[in-house]
């Protein structure tokens, strides 16, 4: 293994680990839901009637952090490379498969490993690895 | 806007800033933490690992909890299986989160943030969302 430690950025990575860990710890506290984003916007497509006003109202927080941020502070480099098609796939992918698996980095990564869920530690360890595999195939197979 | 409507917005607003500040909300810093047999950015495992460490004495006292303190019912998710929609779901959706660098928070923050190509990965997100919600329907 070979480790960049150029763009290793612990302090930055922890910080906002810990900030993303408050605001599901926010979520369930308060309003007693798990901070999954793709539950909770796939619950808003479903239109779950008596849910829609906070799922609606936490997409709308994501949306705007980056607007609320950049009053304050310039915001963070977001560097997309991926061409159009590429990122098609890639969110026809993300969406079909984050619903079937009821949950993503955040409810199964975060949410489901800090519940001590065997079924998010089988879903993360199966999405790290295909994110690892896939990576491996584009980069260093294919050469992309 | 009622107060739980208010406390949502206010978790997807910080929840928006962690991953801008952590680096989740860039493709790129989420593809080098992905190439394990290139130059390996390993910041990503502290992005988790500090969630985690938030999320774990949290979760523990929520078990306890019969109801939220704006006085919501605590819903915690009950399903045990580790059936076979749970392991292909998640290697579809690692599949993509490996081609693109996203997964679906920081698609939507970026998509926040006017990027183009997160507008796109966004959109398209969502009609795999809509798919899925029309083959859940055909097989019910």
């Amino acid at each position: 293994m070979n480790i960049d430690w150029n763009a290793f950025t612990p302090g930055s990575a922890l910080a906002g680990g810990l900030l993303i860990g408050l605001a599901s710890a926010w979520l369930i506290l308060m309003n007693g839901r798990v901070a999954g984003i793709s539950g909770i916007l796939g619950g808003l497509l479903n239109n779950e009637g008596s849910n829609r006003g906070w799922q609606l109202a936490f997409i709308l927080g994501l949306l705007a952090g980056p607007g609320v941020w950049a009053l304050f502070h310039v915001l963070p480099a977001i560097e997309i490379r991926a061409s159009y098609p590429v990122l098609i796939a890639a969110g026809l992918l993300v969406g079909i498969g984050t619903r079937y698996a009821a949950g993503c980095t955040s409810g199964h990564g975060v949410c489901g490993l800090s519940r001590l869920s065997p079924r998010s530690l089988a879903a993360t360890m199966t999405f790290m690895f295909g994110g690892f595999a896939t990576v491996y195939v584009v980069r260093h197979l294919l050469g992309a | 806007m009622n107060k739980a409507t208010f406390s949502a917005f206010i978790a997807g607003l910080i929840f928006s800033f962690g991953l801008l500040l952590s680096g989740m909300a860039n493709p790129e810093k989420v593809l080098g933490f992905l190439d394990l047999f290139g130059a390996w950015d390993p910041s990503l495992m502290l992005v988790m690992g500090g969630a985690i460490a938030v999320g774990l004495p949290t979760f523990a006292l929520a078990k306890k909890r019969q109801s939220a303190v704006l006085g919501g019912p605590m819903q915690l998710p009950g399903k045990r299986a580790l059936d076979k929609r749970l392991v292909l779901g998640s290697l579809a959706f690692g599949i993509g989160w490996g081609l693109a660098g996203f997964c679906p928070g920081p698609g939507i923050v970026a998509s926040g943030a006017l990027q183009p190509g997160a507008l796109a990965f966004t959109l398209a997100m969502v009609t795999g969302m809509l798919g899925f919600r029309l083959l859940e329907r055909r097989s019910n």
